[in-house]
């Protein structure tokens, strides 16, 4: 269905990735480079996201992925030091493209940080944040969204018989899910997570996973974490980036049981490279 | 990607590295012991020795103890490391290849007993010469499929593929030769059927060695060629460097 592309880039550095069919995927990402003033973070990154799948970002510290995920969100856009080459198409539209606005592509492409940050009011008003600052809806429609949103995000039991205290009053992992909620309650194609669970302990990190799995059904959804193990367990493809370069990108099934490259055998075995 | 043993012991955690070496080196110690068990089941045999019979026989408690701590200690690594890539695939490959040497074990102890029979019925040697032939050959593609086990050698793992068939063919063809000699003099029934026995014994060791080797592929390359007609195999395919 898909096949691995090798490539060998002028400097000798080597690459694997999966070609997804066109077809199948949200997003395209076609040779895309970044720098932080003059330092290159992103070098000539080429890949495709499949829809309603998983598609985890791994690699060690200062490799480019939550750089890779804040394109995807335009978070750079206000900083002058970025310079940035190369297209991100989402659904086939090039999200820097002059008609897009940013707002209407952060409401297409949601995102969730590693710390969890509820704003400081009600549970209920967090997730009516979003849904608030579009179109006006009538209250009983804006609770059934609230409410689906809280299900979906697998919160709503947990919450449903004190929705107007103060999103404080939750647990880390809690939180980290009434984020998501607020998320999806204006309905992303795409979900940006970065490091989603890292703060998180053990039993409600299985939450955050479990909820991952169930979500892709409605939407695509991309993780970036340290946690390869986590990658492992929740995602469908896996990108491997290091130095800013895209070195290997497979089925998350094949990436971690036979690794084409040897640097990425490396990294996922833990060895000295 | 291909791996071999050097640089197989380059993570960044030393004590995983010793934990891996510990599993090849337990495995290769219990390969070394049923080698020894075969070799001394056949002479036992061969020289008439009941007592070498009874050690051997004696001895299979040894070989599944040794089965049992290489799974216990494989467990454990897979519990406290979540082994990946060719880690994972080394972890799995010990399993398997455990569970082959144990079944091994369990022929050389058969070779043993049906030996001890013969022995004590002092009965001639029809087909002796095939249980030597038959058993020297087994013996050396275990033998190779453990070396290719050690050195993550495709080469030598797909020479013992290869040479299981020849083993089936000189399996089948003693057999027929006994068949006849029955035929010919019913009394000789009993301990004919002893000897036929073992070269059953034998040709399963062979099909284990040869279950060993397809480990190594599976290891080193990351392919599965179990149930793969050894005709149909794509040697180039399988050893090409990625």
């Amino acid at each position: 269905m898909s096949e691995t592309l090798f490539s060998q880039a002028a400097g000798g550095t080597r690459s694997a990735v999966i070609e997804i069919p066109a077809a199948r995927s949200c997003l395209e990402i076609d040779d895309l480079s970044l720098r932080y003033g003059g330092q290159p973070a992103l070098q000539g990154l080429s890949l495709r996201v499949p829809r309603h799948s998983v598609t985890a970002f791994i690699g060690p510290s200062g490799c480019g992925k939550s750089t890779l995920l804040r394109v995807l969100n335009r978070l750079h856009d206000l900083n002058d030091e970025v310079t940035q080459s190369g297209r991100v198409l989402l659904e086939g539209e090039d999200i820097h493209g002059p008609g897009v606005a940013v707002a209407q592509l952060r409401r297409r492409v949601g995102m969730v940080f590693q710390t969890p940050n509820p704003f400081p009011m009600s549970i209920y008003e967090n997730v009516a944040f979003g849904l608030r600052l579009q179109v006006p809806l009538k209250k009983r429609r804006r609770d059934e969204i609230i409410e689906w949103a809280l299900v979906s995000a697998a919160l709503w039991d947990e919450v449903k018989d004190r929705l107007h205290d103060s999103a404080w009053t939750l647990s880390g992992g809690q939180q980290q899910r009434l984020v998501i909620a607020r998320t999806l309650a204006v309905q992303p194609e795409v979900l940006l997570l970065d490091e989603p669970a890292s703060a998180l302990d053990p039993i409600s990190s299985l939450k955050i996973e479990e909820l991952i799995r169930n979500l892709k059904s409605r939407l695509s959804v991309i993780l970036v974490t340290h946690n390869m193990q986590q990658a492992a367990r929740v995602s469908d493809y896996t990108a491997f980036l290091e130095g800013g370069e895209l070195v290997e990108y497979a089925a998350t099934d094949d990436l971690f049981t036979n690794p084409r490259l040897t640097r990425t055998e490396d990294y996922i075995t833990g060895r000295m490279s | 990607m291909d791996i071999t043993s050097d640089t197989h012991s380059q993570h960044i955690s030393r004590q995983f590295n010793q934990e891996l070496e510990e599993l090849k080196t337990h495995l290769m110690a219990m390969g070394g012991l049923v080698e020894q068990q075969i070799q001394e089941a056949v002479s036992a045999l061969l020289e008439g020795d009941s007592r070498l019979a009874e050690r051997v026989r004696d001895n299979d408690k040894a070989v599944n103890d040794m089965q049992l701590k290489i799974d216990d200690e494989c467990t454990r690594v897979l519990a406290r490391r979540q082994p990946a890539a060719s880690d994972l695939r080394l972890v799995l490959a010990v399993i398997r290849a455990t569970s082959d040497l144990e079944r091994i074990g369990d022929e050389a102890s058969k070779i043993a007993r049906n030996a001890l029979s013969l022995i004590e019925a002092n009965q001639g040697a029809k087909g002796v010469v095939e249980v030597r032939h038959i058993s020297e050959h087994v013996r050396k593609m275990l033998r190779d499929a453990l070396t290719a086990f050690a050195r993550f050698d495709i080469e030598l793992a797909l020479e013992v593929v290869h040479e299981d068939d020849s083993v089936d063919s000189e399996y089948a063809s003693a057999m027929r030769s006994l068949m006849t000699f029955m035929m010919e003099d019913p009394r000789a029934i009993s301990p004919v059927l002893n000897v036929m026995w073992i070269l059953r014994a034998l040709e399963r060791i062979g099909d284990h060695a040869n279950n060993l080797a397809e480990y190594v592929v599976y290891l080193v390359k990351g392919l599965d060629i179990r149930h793969v007609d050894p005709e149909e195999l794509d040697e180039a395919a399988i050893k090409r460097q990625d």
